[in-house]
C-alpha cells in the first residue's frame, strides 16, 4: 500500500505560548522564551539560562489517577495532545471505535528518576516513592499514560533519538500511515525543563553565557553565537490518511512528502557534514523533489560554533544556488531537545498557513562560510506552500521532513 | 495527640490526596469505594501516613480494614505504640 499522508491537527505547549494563536503571535513578532533560572544560579551551574514554561494545572481535566504518573513533560504532552485532537476533529468516540495509535519522541525523564532517588536514599523506603513514580520515571512515560488517558488502541510507543526524537516520530507515523498499517497517528516531542535534566549537559560547556541579556542568547548562526540555550514543552502533530481525512471532512495542514534519515558514524557529540547532507539528499529523493521545490528549511541550528556552521554547509552543498529561506526558531525557543522536531513542524506549519517565515533573530552576521545563505534575518510576508525541517542528535543521528500545503 | 484530633488529620489528608468531599467520609463508609482506590492508590496511602505521622506501614497492612473507622482505630493504634 502507498498511501498519501496527511497533518490534520497540530497543537503546542511551548515557550512562545500555550496555545497554537499564541504561539504563531510570538513566532511572527520574533518573541523570545528565553529566561534566567535563579536556582541554577545557586546549585552550580555554568548558565542558568533556560526556556520558560508555566506549570500546567490538569485538576480541571484530569482525575488523579491520570495525573500522578504524569513528569512535567508529559503534562505539556496531555495539553498539547488535547489542543491537536480538537483541532482535527477527533472525540472521544472516535478514538474508542478506531485503533489510533501513539508515537512520541522523549528521551528523558531526569527529574523523577532523581527524585525518586533521594527519598530512597532519605527515607530508605521505596515504597515512599508513591505509586506514580515509576511511570514518570521511564522513558516511555508520554506515551504510556497519554495512551492510557485517551484510550489509544493502535501502536504504542516511545521514540528515543537525542534531539532528533520528535522528528523520528512524525518520520516513523508517517511510514506507518503511508504503508496501510495504521489510519491515525498522534506523533510529537515532549522535553522537561527543569535543572535535573539539564546538569550534565551544561557540565559540557554548552550553553550560552549571554547572561546580561537573555533573549539575546540562543542565536544560531551568528558570529558571536556562543552556545545553546536548554527549553522545552511539547508539540503534537496528528497524522492520517489522505482518504481517512478526506472521508470525514477533516482540515488538512499539509501532506508529509519525505522522511530521510542518516548516522554520522563518527563523534558522539561533534555533528559532521556528510551526515546532515545524506538525510536531505534522501528526503528529496522520497519526496520526489529537487531542491529549488523547497520554499523554507527550519533549521536543527542551535546556535553552538561548530553544530551551526556544518548544518548550513550540508545546506549549501545540496540546495546550492536554490537559496530557500532558512531560519532557525531556535533563536526564539532555544533547543526544545526531544521535542524541537515536532515543534518545528508545527511552527513550520503555523507560518505556512499564516503567510509568514519566522525570523532567526538575533542573526546580526552570519560566519563569513555562509552568508550567501537566505536567511530570514526578518520576519518574511510570504506565501510558500513547501517545507523542510532538519533535525539531528548525540550520536550523530539526523532525520529530515518535507511537508507540503495540501 | 487526642483521638479526634488524629482523625481531624487522617481525614484532612484523605481529602487532599484522594480528591473526594469531606462529607463521603464517615466512619461507617467503606474506605475502598469512597476514595476509589485501586492497588497502587494504597502505594499512596503509605506515603501519606508516613508524611503526616512519620511512621512507616505496608500496603499490606490495610488487608483487614474495610471502613473509615477501621483505617481510624488502625492508626490510632500506631500512634499510640509509638
Amino acid at each position: 500500500m502507498n498511501n498519501r499522508v496527511v497533518i490534520t491537527g497540530i497543537g503546542i505547549y511551548s515557550t512562545l505560548g500555550v496555545n497554537l494563536e499564541e504561539v504563531r503571535n510570538s513566532l511572527y513578532t520574533g518573541k523570545s522564551g528565553i529566561g534566567i533560572d535563579p536556582e541554577r544560579e545557586v546549585i552550580g551551574f555554568r548558565s542558568p539560562l533556560t526556556g520558560v514554561i508555566p506549570k500546567p494545572n490538569l485538576k480541571e481535566y484530569l482525575k488523579r489517577r491520570d495525573r500522578v504518573g504524569l513528569p512535567d513533560q508529559g503534562e505539556y504532552a496531555y495539553l498539547s495532545t488535547l489542543e491537536a485532537l480538537k483541532e482535527a476533529g477527533i472525540d472521544e468516540d472516535m478514538l474508542l471505535k478506531e485503533d489510533v495509535g501513539i508515537i512520541f519522541g522523549n528521551d528523558s525523564s531526569a527529574k523523577s528518576v532523581i527524585e525518586a532517588s533521594d527519598t530512597i536514599r532519605l527515607k530508605k523506603d521505596t515504597t515512599l516513592t508513591g505509586s506514580g513514580s515509576i511511570f514518570q520515571s521511564m522513558n516511555s512515560t508520554v506515551t504510556m499514560n497519554l495512551s492510557t488517558i485517551f484510550k489509544l488502541r493502535g501502536i504504542n510507543f516511545t521514540v528515543s533519538a537525542a534531539c532528533a526524537s520528535g522528528s523520528h516520530s512524525i518520520g516513523l507515523g508517517y511510514l506507518l500511515v503511508k504503508q496501510g498499517l495504521q489510519n491515525k497517528v498522534i506523533c510529537g516531542g515532549a522535553q522537561e525543563v527543569n535543572y535535573q535534566s539539564m546538569g550534565s549537559f551544561d557540565g559540557l560547556s554548552t550553553f550560552s553565557m549571554r547572561t546580561d541579556a537573555p533573549e539575546k542568547a540562543s542565536r544560531p548562526f551568528d558570529k558571536d553565537r556562543d552556545g545553546l540555550v536548554p527549553s522545552g514543552g511539547a508539540a503534537t502533530v496528528i497524522i492520517e490518511s489522505l482518504e481517512s481525512a478526506q472521508k470525514r471532512g477533516a482540515t488538512i495542514f499539509g501532506e508529509i512528502l519525505g522522511y530521510g534519515f542518516s548516522s554520522n558514524g563518527e563523534h558522539i557529540s561533534r555533528p559532521n557534514i556528510e551526515g546532515p547532507a545524506k538525510s536531505l539528499e534522501m528526503v528529496l529523493n522520497q519526496a520526489q523533489l529537487t531542491p529549488k521545490d523547497i520554499h523554507y528549511i527550519n533549521a536543527h541550528a542551535t546556535s553552538t560554533p561548530i553544530g551551526d556552521l556544518n548544518e548550513a554547509k550540508a545546506i549549501q552543498r545540496i540546495f546550492g544556488n536554490s537559496r530557500p529561506y532558512l531560519s532557525s526558531t531556535k533563536s526564539m525557543t532555544g533547543h526544545e531537545m526531544w521535542m524541537a522536531g515536532s515543534s518545528e513542524i508545527v511552527y513550520s506549519l503555523l507560518m505556512m498557513k499564516n503567510g509568514f517565515i519566522a525570523p532567526n533573530i538575533n542573526l546580526n552576521t552570519p560566519d563569513d562560510e555562509i552568508k550567501d545563505i537566505n536567511f530570514a534575518y526578518e520576519t518574511v510576508e510570504t506565501e510558500f506552500d513547501t517545507f523542510l525541517s532538519n533535525s539531528f542528535g548525540f550520536g550523530g543521528t539526523n532525520s529530515s521532513i518535507i511537508i507540503r500545503k495540501f | 495527640m487526642s483521638k479526634e484530633e488524629i482523625i481531624e488529620k487522617v481525614n484532612e489528608f484523605l481529602v487532599e490526596e484522594f480528591e473526594v468531599d469531606a462529607d463521603a467520609i464517615t466512619p461507617d463508609a467503606d474506605l475502598k469505594n469512597t476514595l476509589d482506590l485501586d492497588s497502587l492508590d494504597y502505594v499512596d496511602l503509605v506515603v501519606e501516613i508516613e508524611s503526616n505521622f512519620g511512621f512507616k506501614v505496608k500496603p499490606e497492612d490495610f488487608t483487614g480494614i474495610i471502613t473509615f473507622q477501621n483505617f481510624y482505630d488502625y492508626i490510632i493504634n500506631k500512634v499510640e505504640s509509638k
